[in-house]
Order: C-alpha cells, then structure tokens, then sequence
C-alpha cells in the first residue's frame, strides 16, 4: 500500500525533534531551556499526528491499517514493514501521551546535561513507537533491543545513587532473556523463510518446535513484563531512576512484555501457547499474591509501587492466556490503565521527591494539612490502583476476572486475593503519607502542587475517570482485532477448556 | 426526570467539593441540603407513581463495560423495590444532610463533610437503582469509598485512620467473593442484567460447577458468593468486625452510612436477586444461619459496651442479621419492611446519640453520663420513642416487621427457620435490655458527669432537632403506615414482579394461624428486657456490677467481642506482614536475586578475576605452564595414537 506514511512521519518525528535539540548552542541555561522546549513541542506534535492517527483508524476492521512496505533486504525477505489494528493502537496513544508528560515531569528536576537527557527521550520514544507497530520480525527486534540503550543511560546516568548497579542490572536482565529471542527468531526464520508477522501467524509450525521457540519468547517477554520470579531488576530500576524514567518504564516498557505474548506467542505459536497456559497462570498468580504481599512491608514509595506494577502485570498475563475475549481485552486494557495510573503515580512519589530529597514512608506524614490538591490526586490514582469501578483499574482488572473464571476458578480465585491484598498496601501507604498528624518539623513548609504539576495531573485525572466510567472509547478499538485472533486460536481455547 | 433524583446528589457533591473554598461553610451546606431536598421531592413522586401506581421505569444512560457477550450499562432501574429504597435514602439522607449543619458547627472542613456525605448519597442510589450486576457493584464499591473517607474524616487520628482501613479491607474480602460471584453468573448464564439472569434461572436448576476442583450445585455456588458480599458489607458475623470501629466516624456519617442504608445494601442484594436465591435453598439456609447467629452474638455484645455509640452499633448489626434471617426463609417483604422501619428509628437513635455527645462536650462513655433527661429532655424523648421502636413494643414501626419476621421464621416451620426463631426471640430480650441500659445510664437515675459538663448540657439547637422529629415520626407510625402494602394483602400487586414473593405469600398466610403465644412472646419478652433493665441500672447498679465480677470469664469475653480482633490480627494481619518481610528479604533478596543477577554477577566476576590472576608477569610462570601443556597434549597424542 503506498500512501502518505503516516505511521513513519508519527514514528520518527521525535528523532528529527532529536537532532533539532541536538544542534542547539549557546551558554548552558540557553540550552537547557531550547532543549526543553524543544522536546515539549516535538512530543506535543508527536501526540497531535497519534491523535490523527486514531481519528482515521477504522476499529470496526480486524486488519493491519496504516501498512507501509518498503523492501529492505530482499535477499533475506526482510522488509521495513509498519501497521497498527486495535491491539497495538491504544499503545501507540499511550506513548505519544506520556512522553510529553515526561519531558514536563523533568522540567524543573534534570538540571545537569538537560540536552542530552531529552534527546534520550525523544530517542526512546520513536524507539517505543516502532516496536508497538514493527510488522517484520526482525524490525521489531531492533527495535525492542534498542529500547534499552536509551532507558540504561536514563537511569545509569541521571539515577539515583546506585544508579549504575541498577542500570547495569536492568540491562543485562533484559539482554539475557532478549538473545533466547533472537535465537527463536533465527529459528522461526530457517523454518519459515520468512520474518512477516502477517505471514507468520498462518504459517504452521510443529509442535515439538514450538515449544523451544514459545520457551525463547517467554524469557523475553516474561522479563520484560516482568513475571515472577525475573521481577528483580524492576523494585531497583525504579528506585534509581529518575521519575520520567519510572514513568516510562512502568508505562510503556513493561507493556513491550504483554503486546509481545499478544503479537507473537499466542498467534505464532498458539499450539504450545495453549500447552504452556498452566506455568503462566502459576506464575502469574504467584506474581499477584508474592509480590503484594512483599509491598505491604516496603519502607520505599517507589519500590512500593514497583512491586505493585509486578502484581498488576500478573493480572495481564493471566487475562492473555485466558483464551477469552473478556480476560484478553481486558488485559489489554489492564495494561492500558496500569500505563496511566502507575505512571501518575511515579509522578505522585516525583512530586514529594522534588520537594524533601526522600522517597521513604517515614519521611513523611499528615500532608493533607499542607498539600490537599496533592492529597485529592493521589486518593484518585491510588483508587485507580485498587481497581474501584469508576476508575480505570477497574475495567481490566474485572475483565481479566471474568476470563480467567471460564478459564480456571483456582486462577480467578487466588487472583481476586489480589484486589484485597492491593488495597491494604495502598491505602496504608496512603494513610502513612496524607493522614495523621504532621509532625515533622522538615514538613513544615512543604507546599502544594504548582501550576506545571497541576498540568501534567489534570489530563492523567480526566483520562482515569474517563477510562472507567467510558470505557468503550478503548475497549471498542481492541474488540475486532481481539476477536479475529481469537477466531484464530479457536484450538487454544477449547484445549484451555477442556483440559483445565 | 427520574435522573434528577440519582445526580442531584453528585452535582451537590461536586460543587461543596470543587468549589467549597469560594462558597464557604454556608455556601456548601446550603448547595448540598438544597439538592437532596429536590431530590427527596422527586424521589417521593417516583414513589407515589411506580410503586403506589404500578408504573416501573427503566432509563438506559449508555454502554458502560462491553466486552464479546459482557454488556453491562449504566442504567436507573425504577421499581417499586429500587423506588421504596430512593425514597427512603434521600429522605433519611437530607434529614442527616440538615443534622449535619448543627452538628458540624465550627469544624475546619464542612464543605469537605457536605461533599462526602452527597457524595455517598449518590452511590447509594446508584448501587439501589442498578439493572445489572456490575453497576451494583461500582455503587457497592462507591458506598465503600465513602465510608471509608468519613469514618476516616477526623484524619489526624490515627483511631479513625486505622477504623477506615479496616472498615475498607473487610469490606474487600466480602468484595472478593462478591466479585468471583459475578463473573460466575456471566459463566453460567452469559450476562450480568437481572432480567437474563432471572429468566435463566430454570435452566440452571440441578446443573453444577466445577469450583477449586469440586463439582458443587450451581446456584449454590453463585448464591454464597455473592451471599459473601453481603455478608461483608452488612457486617454480618465473622465480617463484622470493621462496624463497631467505623464509630470513629463522625455521628452523623454512623446514623446514615452505618445505620440507615449503606449497610443493608446486603439485605438490598439478596433481595433484589431473590429470584436467584430462592432457586437455591442450600444458600438461603446458610443465610438464615448467619443471619440469625449474628442477630444473637452482637446483641450479646452489646449488653456489655460502655460506648453509647457501640451499642447502637452492635445493635445494627444484629438488626441486619434479623433482615437476613427473613430473607432466608424466604419473607423478602418482611426483611424489605424491617429494613425501611430500621432506618428511620436507628438513625432517629443514632442522631439522638450524636445529640447527646453534641450536649455533653464530645463525651460518648455511658459511665460518665447519668441523669440527663432533666438537662435534655426533648433528645430523651426522642430517644424513648427511638427505643421503642426498636424493642418492638406495640404500635410503634419496630413491632409491625420485628415481630413479623419472627412469626414468619416459626410458621416457615423447618429445623433452620426454627433456630432463627429461638434464636431470634432471645435477641429481642437482650435488644430491650441494652437499649434501656443506655437510656438509664444516659438520662436516669444520678449523673456521672463532671459537674460543669452536666450542667452546660442542653437540648441541640432546632437545626438539629428538627430532623429527629421527621424520623420520629416515621419511627412511630411507620409500621402502621407502611405494612398494608409492604406485607399485607395488596403485597402482591405492590412488589410486582420486583421480588419473589411465592414462598413469602405461603409464610404470611401460614403465621396468621399460628398459636397465641407466638404473637404475644417477642412483645413479653421486649417488656421483660425493659424492666430488668431499669431495676438493675436504676434501683439495683450494685447486681450488675457483682455480675460482672462473679461471671468475669463472660464479661470480659463480651466485653472483648468474642474475641474476633484478636483472631484475625493473629491469623491474617501478622501472618501476611510477617510473609510479606520474609518474601521480601529471603525470597527476593537472598534466592532470586543471589541465584539470579548477583549470583551471575559474583560468578563471572570471580572468573574474571582468577584469570587475571593468572597473569603473573613472570617469565619462569609461563614457561612452566608452556611446557606442562606440551607435556600433557603430547601424552595424549601418544596415547591415542596407540
């Protein structure tokens, strides 16, 4: 199809936004301030072409729209492929939306080497970009690897005291389980002829084969995501990273790790996916009930909030490998909703960082008094946390439930302990940090938020709200694309049904 | 414009919480009074013209969840069932709306209190006027968000924080089984709206379920799920423990949220779904079951509380279990009168309490009142006619349902409705006993007050008393009133199709027939109760207090709750902060990450590090490994060439 490539005008204009502010010049507050501005406006019209983007996405169409094709390595059949279907839409909205809201979470926050931090920025997102509308095997490898370049000097330089530890840790993490995928990938290519994702998915492979291969991806993604027990890098990444760092890794990046089980595994391999559904809803609701349990006793906002991210991520796998057309949308949408809410709540923890230099619990105590917007925000994002309809946590959550039920009732039962277990933490969190009394004499003087912080609230707020009480806005995108595959994998869900 | 009576509320609520800084105290009490006066006005007409005149509604708002055969709608469902509870909510609500204006008097956050308070009013109501079960339960959820922000309003003590928490989590756990309930009705039926559910009920009859690998009844199954829901947010035993804390709360939050109607909001759903449950007698039994031991075990606690506001607690909660016993055995329109007669009289008492803490400088212990009738008279008044109700005596609202929920459990005449009943009658006893130990203790007899306590004690302002008088009255004739249509004979066309009422009519019939003492024990009894009680607190205060020496064991464990707050802090909250440091510290830290990236990490490094020390630098090192290494390669060359 040729056409006006949207898709790679959306995709690459941060990296032109990128080299603008690469070419700024002048005295160090000169290129701070260019540099911000600069990466603002990009990211502002990185988000208005998405929003066009949407408005001419046809969602009642299960196929591939937007495709563009230029042939890149004929020899190896390997081409330069894009598209987007309901699946990876919403994602490409959710990146264009929060990257601008990270450049302005850093505005006052970075003050060393401001430039080459929004470059990296801008980098990471057409980084982000390509990998949620990559077509080709091989395009989206690059892709999802070269996320971590950018992402491990965000934390590995502009992070916290252990930065290096935690960047270092991030990286290899991730490395390890990303080389069994290109293995796969050389594998799934010797045995097919070809890297099309399209082509792929109806291309029949052997079952002995896919197990190897689905085992390759699943150490990918599953750290990515990450599933219990490769979770260990995310508490420490999160820690050390500064706050925009921490909003998109819990935003965006961790997502990578479910699109990939959606995009690949289960239509790929729908054979072996079906075979290994039991080891992920194992994993998964260990996830849920460990790693709650673990964050009702951190002392860490943000680890806090980390270990939560692992839990929510655990009700996303659950709902992939649920075989249903509830528990899939609704992990889909439950990434959606974690995209938002967990990052406005790294941007939460940002704001009390900025101001006392503390990200512990007992630094804290009786804000309310001082910082009530703060406090109403926060109520807000920690509802959304809780999953309390209305919000957006809801949806996905209840969703993923209703899926797994038909699935396996161990599952959703031991899952739902979830939605107990995640409001104690978060409300006891909430309850050491807004109420009782103040009595710290360094809180004394800790103001509300201002004008930039009410900015990047506001639209994170109303966009909560809206998820819970209109869901369908995003629920209706992924409806057809999720319902073909389904049709698709129609075995994987009589094999689910039958042999649980 | 039925839907005025559902967002007039949330506009309040809104505006007093937006905008409260610019409208001020005044400003937002009059925003918030004003728009829960229009919506009982509306609310009233709703009633007169679909439950009195047969005209139910439904209005469809849009699409809420939709998902593959998951539809689930934001829609106001006006029958008489939803009707009857709309009325009720918004006219106990605005009277506790205009309470609150003198009871709040002088506190830092009224437009914040205001807020809340409408803000509760409208999940209620959209948790009341629900067509499905999904929207039921964002109400449900809703109600509980409130609740949890006003029992924790007083937010610097670290008491009320600590009450929301718990109130919240308990909440949750019913919320748990609430939740698997639903997505099991979607599993067998493929919907979550009632009027699917109902129609589907036939075909679901004998079919079972696979649940956490045993094969049970179906409906079974769905009806205690959901059942656990109730449980939880009625305060039913076992999930119980979060009410009497939720009295951290302020007064007037305890007599609308924790009295009046959040908390039978699990009466409300077993109703609302009787269709279902009475397709499942195993789960209606175990609601009979719980209904009754909780009617039981809190009045037995409640004879011991020195808090005036615990023992209108414990009273409510084992009011609620009375509800639920008459549900169980099938007399939904008793548990739905109960309901609508308990709301008015407990929070007539409840706000006559608050009146009294109001009078006597935010002083609650009963041991430290006495003889306040003389300084107060209208609140003890109020609070007499309050008691009454309460006890049952004849002609006031409490007789008409208590007394019928009592005779329907005897004339149901099976083992189950027959230990509600016995069980049921000796709450009556303690429920007229502790109620006039706290009008003795409070208003009678010699006080116990600080002499310039007592004697700045007064009556609270009209703002206040105003209300009480509404309630009063509807603690009074409301049996009277309401019975004919709720329970008599044009019950049927009254309900319609709204409850099932097959075994209800059968029940009814069958207790006009029953032996006289049946009728005449629960009021004898409540008597009893009323003069053992003034005896002992008024002439006798010496037998009590040997009692409670003599009988220590029995005091002290009711006096401790049976112990229940003990058991769970031993049995979950320890275990799980205890597992959550070990998972943390040993399962994260010292196997994952020690196996894992550090292990890895270590190894590698080590590697690294013997090799480098392998390069020594000496000349004699390298050519002594040269020459071993020859050594032992022509070795092998000659070996293997043999």
């Amino acid at each position: 199809m040729v056409g006006f490539p949207l898709l790679s005008l959306t995709i690459f204009l941060p990296l032109i936004g990128a080299l603008f502010v690469l070419a700024v010049r002048g005295d160090d507050e000169e290129i701070a301030r260019n540099a911000r501005f600069g990466a603002l406006w990009t990211s502002l019209a990185t988000f208005a072409l998405s929003l066009l983007v949407w408005t001419r996405f046809d969602a009642s169409s299960a196929e591939f729209q937007f495709v563009e094709r230029i042939e890149w390595l004929p020899a190896f059949r390997i081409a330069y492929v894009l598209g987007v279907d309901g699946i990876s839409m919403p994602f490409v909205l959710l990146i264009t939306l929060l990257t601008p809201i990270c450049v302005l979470a850093s505005w006052t926050a970075i003050t060393v080497r401001v430039k080459e931090y929004m470059i990296a920025f801008l980098i990471l997102e057409t980084l982000m970009l390509g990998a949620f509308c990559a077509l080709d095997f091989v395009l989206f490898y690059i892709f999802f690897e070269g996320v971590l370049i950018p992402m491990f000097l965000i934390i590995g330089i502009w992070g916290g005291p252990r930065r290096v530890y935690s960047a270092y840790k991030f990286f290899f993490y991730t490395l390890a389980g990303s080389v069994l995928l290109l293995v796969a990938l050389l594998v799934l290519y010797d045995e097919t002829g070809t890297t099309s994702v399209i082509e792929l998915a109806s291309h029949p492979v052997s079952l002995s084969l896919q197990r190897w291969l689905w085992l390759a991806f699943f150490a990918s993604f599953a750290v990515k995501l990450p599933m219990w027990p490769v979770h260990t890098w995310l508490p420490d990444a999160h820690v050390e990273a500064p706050t925009a760092g921490s909003v998109i890794l819990a935003g965006v990046l961790l997502k990578l790790g479910g699109y990939g089980f959606l995009r690949f595994s289960l239509p790929i391999l729908p054979a072996a996916s079906a075979e290994f559904a039991p080891l992920i809803f194992a994993l998964s609701v260990i996830a849920i009930i460990y790693t709650s349990l673990v964050a009702l006793v951190q002392e860490d906002m943000k680890k806090l909030i980390a270990y939560s991210s692992v839990a929510h991520m655990g009700f996303v796998t659950i709902g992939i490998f649920s075989g249903s057309q509830q528990g899939v949308q609704g992990a889909v949408f439950q990434m959606l909703a974690h995209g938002i809410v967990s990052a406005a709540l790294f941007l939460c923890v940002g704001v009390l960082y900025d101001r006392m230099h503390s990200r512990s619990i007992a630094t804290y105590g009786g804000l309310v008094k001082r910082m009530p917007n703060y406090a109403v925000v926060l109520m807000v994002f920690s509802m959304a946390a809780v999953g309390l309809p209305g919000t957006a946590g809801f949806v996905g959550e209840f969703l993923v439930l209703v899926g797994a039920f038909q699935a396996n009732t161990w599952v959703a039962a031991l899952a739902a302990s979830g939605v107990v277990l995640g409001a104690a933490y978060m409300l006891w969190l909430y309850w050491r940090v807004i109420f009782g009394q103040m009595t710290k004499r360094t809180l004394a003087a800790i103001t509300d938020l201002d004008a930039r912080e009410a900015a990047v609230f506001a639209p994170l707020v109303l966009l909560t709200l809206w998820m819970g009480i209109y869901p369908r806005t995003f629920l209706h995108v992924s409806e057809v694309a999720v319902a073909q595959m389904l049709q698709r994998l129609a075995p994987l869900k009589a094999a689910l049904l039958t042999g649980l | 414009m039925y839907a005025f009576a559902i967002f007039l509320p949330l506009i309040g609520c809104l505006l007093a919480g937006l905008f409260g800084r610019p409208l001020g105290d005044r400003g937002a009490q009059l925003v918030t009074c004003g728009a829960m006066l229009a919506a009982a006005a509306i609310a009233a007409i709703a009633f007169y013209e679909v439950a009195l005149g047969g005209a139910p509604r439904d209005i469809k708002l849009f699409t809420w969840i939709d998902s593959g055969a998951l539809e689930a709608n934001w829609a106001l469902r006006f029958d008489t069932l939803s009707a009857t509870m709309v009325a009720m909510i918004t006219l106990v609500s605005s009277m506790i709306h205009i309470y609150s204006i003198g009871y709040m008097e002088g506190d830092p956050s009224v437009p914040r209190f205001m807020s809340y308070l409408s803000l509760f009013t409208f999940a209620m109501l959209m948790l009341v006027t629900a067509d499905n079960l999904v929207q039921l339960f964002f109400g449900w959820e809703g109600v509980g968000l409130t609740s949890y922000l006003l029992i924790g309003f007083r937010y610097e003590r670290s008491a009320a924080n600590a009450a929301a928490l718990k109130a919240f989590l308990v909440n949750r756990v019913g919320d748990l089984g609430f939740m698997l309930g639903i997505c099991g009705v979607f599993y067998a039926v493929g919907s979550v709206e009632y009027d699917t559910i109902f129609s589907a009920v036939p075909s679901l009859a004998g079919r079972e379920i696979a649940f956490l690998g045993m094969r049970l009844d179906l409906l079974t199954t769905l009806c205690l799920l959901l059942f656990i829901g109730a449980m939880g947010k009625s305060a039913q035993l076992g999930l119980h423990t979060w009410l009497p804390d939720a009295m951290e709360g302020p007064t007037p939050v305890s007599a609308l949220i924790h009295a009046a109607t959040m908390v039978t909001a699990g009466v409300f759903m077993v109703v609302r779904l009787s269709p279902l449950f009475e397709a499942a007698p195993a789960a209606l039994d175990f609601v009979t079951l719980v209904g009754a031991a909780t009617a039981f075990f809190a009045a037995t606690v409640g004879l011991v509380q020195t808090d005036i506001k615990r023992v209108i607690a414990y009273s409510t909660c084992s009011q609620l279990g009375y509800m639920f016993f008459a549900c169980g055995i099938g007399a939904y329109p008793a548990a739905m009168f109960h309901l609508i007669t308990h709301a008015f009289f407990k929070a007539l008492l409840f706000l006559c309490a608050g009146a009294v803490i109001h009078g006597v400088h935010h002083e609650q212990d009963l041991n430290r009142m006495g003889g306040l009738a003389a300084r107060m008279p209208v609140t003890a008044a109020l609070m007499w006619i309050g008691s009454l109700s309460l006890a049952g005596m004849p002609m006031f609202a409490g007789y008409y349902s208590k007394d019928l929920i009592l005779e329907s459990a005897f004339a149901a005449n099976t083992p189950v409705a027959t230990i509600a009943f016995w069980l049921g009658l000796a709450g009556v006893l303690m429920t007229a006993f502790y109620s006039w130990r706290l009008l003795a203790l409070a208003f009678h007899g010699q006080t116990r007050a600080k002499h310039d306590v007592y004697h700045h004690a007064h009556d609270a302002p009209a703002v206040m008393i105003a209300p009480l008088f509404v309630l009063a009255v509807g603690a009074v004739i409301g049996g009277w009133a309401l019975h004919g249509l709720f329970v008599g004979e044009g019950m049927d066309k009254f309900w319609g199709d709204s409850v099932a009422l097959a075994k209800a009519g059968e029940i009814f019939e069958a207790a006009h027939l029953l032996p006289g003492w049946v009728p005449a024990a629960p009021v004898l009894l409540a008597l009893g109760g009323i003069v053992l009680a003034l005896v002992l607190y008024l002439s006798r205060p010496d037998i009590p207090a040997a009692v409670a020496q003599r009988a220590g064991g029995l005091y002290r464990f009711l006096l401790n709750k049976w112990y229940f707050d003990e058991l769970y802090d031993m049995i979950f909250v320890q275990p799980a902060l205890a597992l959550g440091r070990g998972l943390w510290k040993g399962g994260d830290e010292a196997v994952i990450n020690a196996a894992g990236p550090d292990g890895v990490a270590a190894a590698t490094l080590g590697l690294a590090m013997r090799a480098s020390r392998l390069q020594t630098g000496r000349l004699y090192h390298y050519a002594f490994a040269m020459l071993a290494a020859l050594v032992a390669a022509l070795t092998y060359f000659l070996l293997s060439g043999e």
